[in-house]
C-alpha cells in the first residue's frame, strides 16, 4: 500500500533525521512505529504525507509517486498530526466539512455525521474549537482526517494527552476503521497500545529503521521468558550444583526465577529447562507450582533501544 | 484542476471575514469618512481645484487605491500567515491540491474582499462629493488587477513573515509610505521638478494615476504606463509565488 524506498532526510540545519529508510506497509494492516523522542517518526510520516521534502529516495502510495503524482497519492491519505492545531474560531462541523472539501470531495453531511458520532463529537458539532478540551480537539483532528474517507490513516501519537477512557474509545474507532479496510499507521509512546493494536511493528532509532516485524513474531523472537518456581520449602541460597542455570532467588527464598532468552529459537533453552528440572530434583528442591511469563513489548522495546545505543 | 478544493478554501476564507464583518467593513468606511472630513472639507476649501476637478473628487481614486492596497496586503498576508502560525497549514499541504489552486483560493478570496471594499469606499465617497467615472470598465479592470496583485504580494508577505512584527512591517514601512507619497492626495505636478522625478520611481504613482484616469480622463503618467506597471507587478508577484512553491520556501522543511 505504501512503499518507501531508500528515504533520507537532512534538514536545512544539517541534521539528518532519516537515513536510508526502506519500508513496506501492507494494505489493511495496523502498523505501529515506535521510537524514542527525536527518532524521526514524525519526519517519516511528514515525508510520506508531503509536508516535508525528502532529500533522497521515493515514496509510492498505492503505486503513485507522492511527488510526481501527488494528487492521487494524497487523496488516499488522512493525517492526524502530533501537535494540536486548529482554527480556533470555527465550529467542529465547519472545520470537519472544510477538510472534506479541501480534499476535493463533494459535500456529504451524512458521512460527516457518521464520523462525528463515531468519535462522540456529535453533541459538540456547533461548538467552537477554542471551547473544546485537548482530548476533544484531538478527536476533531481525527474527524478531520476521516472526513474525506481515506484509505490510509496516519495517526501521529493520537493518544498523547488523552485520558484512559477516551483512549479506549479511540482504539475502538481505529479497530472499526481497520475492519472497514483502512490501512493504519500510528506512532505512540504507549507501547502497550502498539502491543494491543498493531499487526506489525517498526522500531526507528536515530533516523534508521532498526527493525520491522510481525508483532507476534517480534514478541516470540525477542521476548525474554521467565520461569518462576514456587518452592515447597524456602531456601537461603541457590545450591552450588545449580550454578550453571542462571537462577535467582525471589520472594524471600520461596521462589526461584529462571530467565531465558526466546531469541535463540528456544532449543537450547528447552533443553535447559529439562536439565534444570532434573538438577533441581537431584538437589532435593521440591516445588509446588510454576509459571512462565513472556516479557511485554515495552520491555522488549526498552532493551532493543538500549542495545543499539 | 481541483475546483472543489479551490472553492472550499475560497469560501472558508470568505467566511472568516464574515465573522469579522464589522471590523472589515466598518473600519474602512470610517477611515474613508475621516479622510474626507480632513482632506476634502478642511484642505479642500483651500485648494479649490486640481486640473479642473474639485479637490474632494480628485482624491477619491487615490483614497480607494490606498484602501485597496493596504487591505489586500493585510487580508491576504493574514489569511496564509494564520494557518502557518497555528499549524493548521499541515492540512492544506497534505491535501491533493496544487500550489496554484492554493493560491487561487487564498488570493482569490482576499482580492474579492478588496474589490468589495473598494466599491464600498467608492459608495461612501459618493456621499461626500459628487464625481463621475469616465471609463467604468477601465476602473473595474484597475480595481481587480490591483486587488489581485497586492493580494499576491500579501500572500508572499504572509509566507515570508515568521512573526506578527514582520507581518506588519512591510505594510507599515513600504506600502503605506509609498501610497501616501504616490499622489494619493495630490497631483505630482504640484511638486518641485526634482521631487517629481523621484516620485516617478514610486510604482504606486502609476497605479493611482491610471486609476484616476479611469475617473477623470487625466493622470500624472499615461494610462499605458499605468497598465504596464500593474502588469509588471502582477508578473513579478506571480513569479515569486511560483518560486515559493517550487522550493517550498518557509512551507516545507
Ligand atoms: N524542521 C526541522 N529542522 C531541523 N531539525 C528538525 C526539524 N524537524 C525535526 N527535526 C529534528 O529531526 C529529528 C527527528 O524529529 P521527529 O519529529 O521526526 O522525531 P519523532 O520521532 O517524531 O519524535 P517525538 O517522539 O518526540 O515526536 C529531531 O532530532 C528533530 O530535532
Ligand atoms: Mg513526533
Amino acid at each position: 500500500m505504501i512503499h518507501v524506498e531508500s528515504l533520507s532526510k537532512t534538514y536545512d540545519s544539517g541534521f539528518q533525521a532519516l537515513s536510508d529508510v526502506d519500508l513496506e506497509i501492507r494494505r489493511g494492516e495496523i502498523f505501529a512505529l515506535l521510537g524514542p523522542n527525536g527518532a524521526g517518526k514524525t519526519t517519516l510520516i511528514s515525508v510520506i504525507c508531503g509536508l516535508v521534502n525528502a532529500s533522497r529516495g521515493r515514496v509510492l502510495v498505492d503505486g503513485h509517486d507522492n511527488v510526481r503524482d501527488f494528487r492521487r497519492a494524497r487523496e488516499r491519505i488522512g493525517l492526524v498530526p502530533q501537535e494540536l492545531t486548529s482554527e480556533a474560531f470555527s465550529t467542529v462541523w465547519d472545520t470537519v466539512s472544510f477538510s472534506r472539501g479541501l480534499f476535493g470531495k463533494p459535500k456529504d453531511p451524512r458521512h460527516i455525521e457518521t464520523v462525528l458520532r463515531s468519535l462522540s463529537l456529535w453533541d459538540k458539532r456547533r461548538n467552537r474549537l477554542i471551547t473544546l478540551s485537548g482530548g476533544m480537539k484531538r478527536r476533531v483532528l481525527i474527524a478531520k482526517a476521516l472526513a474525506h474517507e481515506p484509505e490510509i490513516l496516519f495517526l501521529d501519537e493520537p493518544t498523547a494527552g488523552v485520558d484512559v477512557e477516551l483512549r479506549r474509545d479511540m482504539w475502538e474507532v481505529v479497530r472499526g476503521l481497520r475492519d472497514s479496510g483502512v490501512t493504519i499507521i500510528l506512532t505512540t509512546h504507549y507501547i502497550e497500545e502498539a502491543e494491543e493494536m498493531a499487526d506489525r511493528i517498526g522500531v526507528i532509532r536515530g533516523g534508521s529503521l532498526v527493525l520491522v516485524e510481525e508483532k507476534r513474531e517480534l514478541m516470540r523472537k525477542l521476548g525474554r521468558k521467565e520461569l518462576t518456581l514456587h518452592l515447597r520449602e524456602p531456601i537461603t541460597r541457590v545450591p552450588a550444583t545449580l550454578d550453571g542455570h542462571r537462577l535467582t532467588l525471589a520472594d524471600d527464598g520461596h521462589a526461584l526465577v529462571y530467565t531465558y532468552d526466546g531469541r535463540h529459537n528456544g532449543e537450547d533453552d528447552q533443553a535447559g529447562i529439562a536439565e534444570l528440572l532434573a538438577d533441581l530434583d537431584a538437589a532435593g528442591i521440591r516445588f509446588k507450582d510454576l509459571h512462565t511469563r513472556q516479557s511485554s513489548l515495552e520491555e522488549i522495546f526498552v532493551s532493543l533501544v538500549r542495545e543499539t545505543t | 484542476m481541483n475546483l472543489q478544493s479551490v472553492k472550499t478554501i475560497y469560501l472558508a476564507e470568505m467566511a472568516r471575514s464574515l465573522r469579522t464583518v464589522l471590523q472589515s467593513i466598518v473600519s474602512p468606511v470610517i477611515s474613508t469618512s475621516l479622510y474626507f472630513v480632513v482632506f476634502g472639507a478642511a484642505i479642500g476649501t483651500r485648494i479649490s481645484e486640481v486640473e479642473g476637478v474639485s479637490y474632494g473628487a480628485f482624491i477619491v481614486p487615490g483614497l480607494i487605491m490606498l484602501m485597496l492596497l493596504t487591505q489586500s496586503v493585510s487580508n491576504a498576508s493574514f489569511g496564509i500567515f494564520f494557518p502557518r502560525f497555528s499549524g493548521s497549514i499541515y492540512e492544506i499541504l497534505s491535501a491533493p491540491i496544487s500550489y496554484f489552486e492554493v493560491v487561487l483560493g487564498f488570493v482569490g478570496a482576499a482580492a474579492t474582499k478588496s474589490v468589495i471594499l473598494g466599491l464600498i469606499v467608492l459608495g461612501t465617497a459618493s456621499l461626500f462629493v459628487p464625481f463621475s467615472i469616465a471609463h467604468p470598465l477601465v476602473m473595474l479592470l484597475f480595481l481587480v488587477l490591483t486587488a489581485l496583485t497586492f493580494s499576491l504580494l500579501g500572500f508572499i508577505i504572509g509566507i515570508w513573515a515568521d512573526g506578527f512584527e514582520k507581518l506588519q512591517l512591510v505594510p507599515l514601512l513600504v506600502i503605506t509610505p509609498l501610497t501616501f507619497l504616490g499622489g494619493t492626495f495630490y497631483s505630482i505636478d504640484m511638486l518641485p521638478p526634482f521631487w517629481q522625478a523621484v516620485t516617478l520611481a514610486n510604482p504606486v504613482v502609476y497605479l493611482v494615476s491610471g486609476f484616476r484616469w479611469s475617473f477623470y480622463g487625466l493622470g500624472d503618467v499615461s494610462i499605458w504606463a499605468s497598465l504596464g506597471m500593474i502588469a509588471l507587478f502582477l508578473a513579478v508577484s506571480l513569479g515569486v509565488v511560483s518560486w515559493i512553491f517550487r522550493t517550498g520556501y518557509r512551507l516545507k522543511p
